[in-house]
């Protein structure tokens, strides 16, 4: 017997290795996606009553290849695969072989997919956005939300990404030094990522910008068994367990940020991990070096500017400075991130610290309405039920009185 | 006589293994060790970083610093030292000297994960 979650985790992880391969079989994403998905729907209706396959990535490539060519042949038998010298370099002719190599080498697609997805002639954004959707399989929705941007304007931009990668592809075998990105939403997927962070360094062991991604990974995934609650709640970085971070992957993301440090070329994902790895050094959260912090924030806003990381500097501004001063900071932002859960929820923290505790309560409850997990909505809900506990007893003095 | 067991894996497979998959290794593991050390037959045991966190010094004059493993195959193993800097730089520091004592060949720097001092005697 196969249970629906053990395919479902199985699906999700040979995501990257099937349409990978799928991708360098028909040369245009769409037909792959569209084979990949085909071939979940098979596995759907048989594994359960034959058994898994040995290997799924290796039976979803085979059976979205055949589905997909019997589609194609039924659509339009004029309608031939591109032609081979057009499209191709010699080792890619070699399409034959490169099947039977299939089973043995995704680690080639999945670079070729992340590449593809990070070609430099895409805008920053759209690489992330297509790596996110392609490579991992998230939906437009979720990456939207991580970016800010309504739905249908992130659909457009995916779309207009996707359209240049076939043309992008048959330029990637010359071999392209790019830096990959995905976002870490789920533990499985932040795996994912960092499974490929590897793999990119090995290939580029000389980028401090792949360092300072793999190092971020680490350091940030850590964290991961500390960031909920037995209930599932979200425990924020100061209340956290540290004794439950991953030593093991600070360790290798402290070396590797120490070590991407020596180019002295900085980068936004050195400076994010270098971040990172403050937070990872301080033993108790009164340990940790905001002033430090702040700068670094500081010089990412130059880098990299964007709404988000101001709100993170004034998470570090409000323990250098205070309070006052961070609201003063992201104030000037509230016209941009008037559909942010997490600005309304830093604002409510700041104005909760100054004690304007009613208008901490409105902030909290906006920030409530556009929270994207129950998770999210009941860490808000935990500072809410804190505001009407400390104005509790202030209330029944004055009854008293 | 003191013999030196250097551990070779598929590095992808050992880092695609679950935190408790991992876990379980190192437990089946620590019943071995803890038997020879029982009977102060082991030495320090150290557990590596992956090979994307190593630096190599190629002890040429002047000694060039190339990030990475040490890739060349026409140099072999011939020994390895453990030791305790504040950072690669500090690392790197130490490999240099001993490189102006040793010219030729390369030192592989990896920093070192965990260790257990074992108990042999001294």
């Amino acid at each position: 017997m196969t249970d629906v979650a053990w395919i479902d985790t199985a699906l999700t992880s040979a995501r990257p290795q099937a349409l990978g391969a799928l991708l360098r079989y028909f040369r245009n994403l769409d037909t792959a996606e569209e084979a990949f998905q085909n071939a979940c729907l098979r596995a759907l209706k048989t594994w359960p009553q034959n058994g898994p396959p040995r290997d799924p990535a290796a039976w979803l490539i085979m059976v979205g290849r055949n589905v997909a060519i019997d589609d194609i042949r039924r659509r339009n038998k004029q309608e031939a695969l591109p032609d081979e010298e057009a499209i191709s370099d010699t080792e890619d002719a070699e399409s034959e072989i490169a099947e039977r190599l299939d089973g043995s080498h995704y680690r080639d697609d999945i670079l070729r997919l992340l590449f593809i997805c990070c070609h430099r002639d895409l805008p920053a954004t759209q690489q992330i956005a297509v790596a996110l959707r392609i490579v991992s399989g998230l939906s437009v929705r979720q990456i939207a939300r991580a970016f800010l941007v309504s739905e249908a304007a992130m659909e457009q931009r995916i779309t207009r990404a996707k359209a240049r990668i076939a043309m992008i592809y048959l330029i990637f075998n010359e071999g392209y030094s790019a830096s990959g990105d995905t976002a870490e939403i789920r533990a499985p997927l932040c795996e994912e990522a960092i499974r490929l962070a590897r793999l990119l360094l090995r290939l580029f062991q000389t980028e401090p910008e792949i360092m300072g991604l793999t190092a971020l990974l680490l350091l940030q995934h850590a964290r991961a068994p500390a960031r909920f609650d037995s209930d599932g709640a979200f425990v924020l970085l100061d209340d956290q367990d540290r004794g439950l971070w991953n030593q093991n992957m600070i360790a290798e993301g402290l070396a590797l940020i120490d070590k991407a440090m020596r180019h002295r070329r900085s980068g936004p994902y050195q400076v994010q991990a270098a971040i990172a790895a403050l937070h990872a050094r301080a033993g108790r959260p009164e340990d940790t070096d905001w002033v430090q912090i702040d700068l670094l924030y500081g010089a990412l806003e130059v880098m990299q500017p964007s709404p988000v990381v101001t709100l993170n500097r004034a998470v570090a501004v409000s323990k250098v400075k205070g309070p006052e001063a961070a609201l003063a900071m992201i104030e000037p932002m509230a016209p941009r991130l008037s559909n942010y859960f997490h600005f309304f929820g830093a604002k409510g923290a700041f104005l909760m610290q100054l004690g304007r505790n009613d208008e901490a309560r409105v902030a909290f409850d906006r920030a409530i309405a556009l929270a994207n997990t129950t998770a999210e909505a009941a860490h808000i809900r935990m500072h809410l039920d804190r505001l009407i506990r400390d104005s509790a007893p202030q209330t029944s003095r004055k009854a008293s009185t | 006589m003191l013999y030196a067991i250097l551990c070779y894996h598929d590095e992808d497979t050992v880092g695609s293994w679950t935190a408790e998959h991992d876990a379980a290794v190192i437990g089946k593991l620590s019943v071995v060790q803890k038997k020879l050390a029982d009977q102060r037959r082991l030495g320090p045991v150290a557990r590596l970083l992956p090979t994307t966190s190593a630096t190599t010094l190629r002890k040429d004059d002047p000694p060039l610093v190339i990030d990475g493993p040490f890739a060349e195959t026409k140099e072999q193993l011939l020994g390895f030292y453990v030791v305790d800097c504040e950072n690669l730089d500090g690392a790197l520091d130490v490999a240099r000297d001993l490189g102006r004592a040793n010219p030729g060949g390369a030192y592989e720097i990896r920093p070192v994960g965990s260790l257990t001092h074992g108990s042999l005697p001294t």
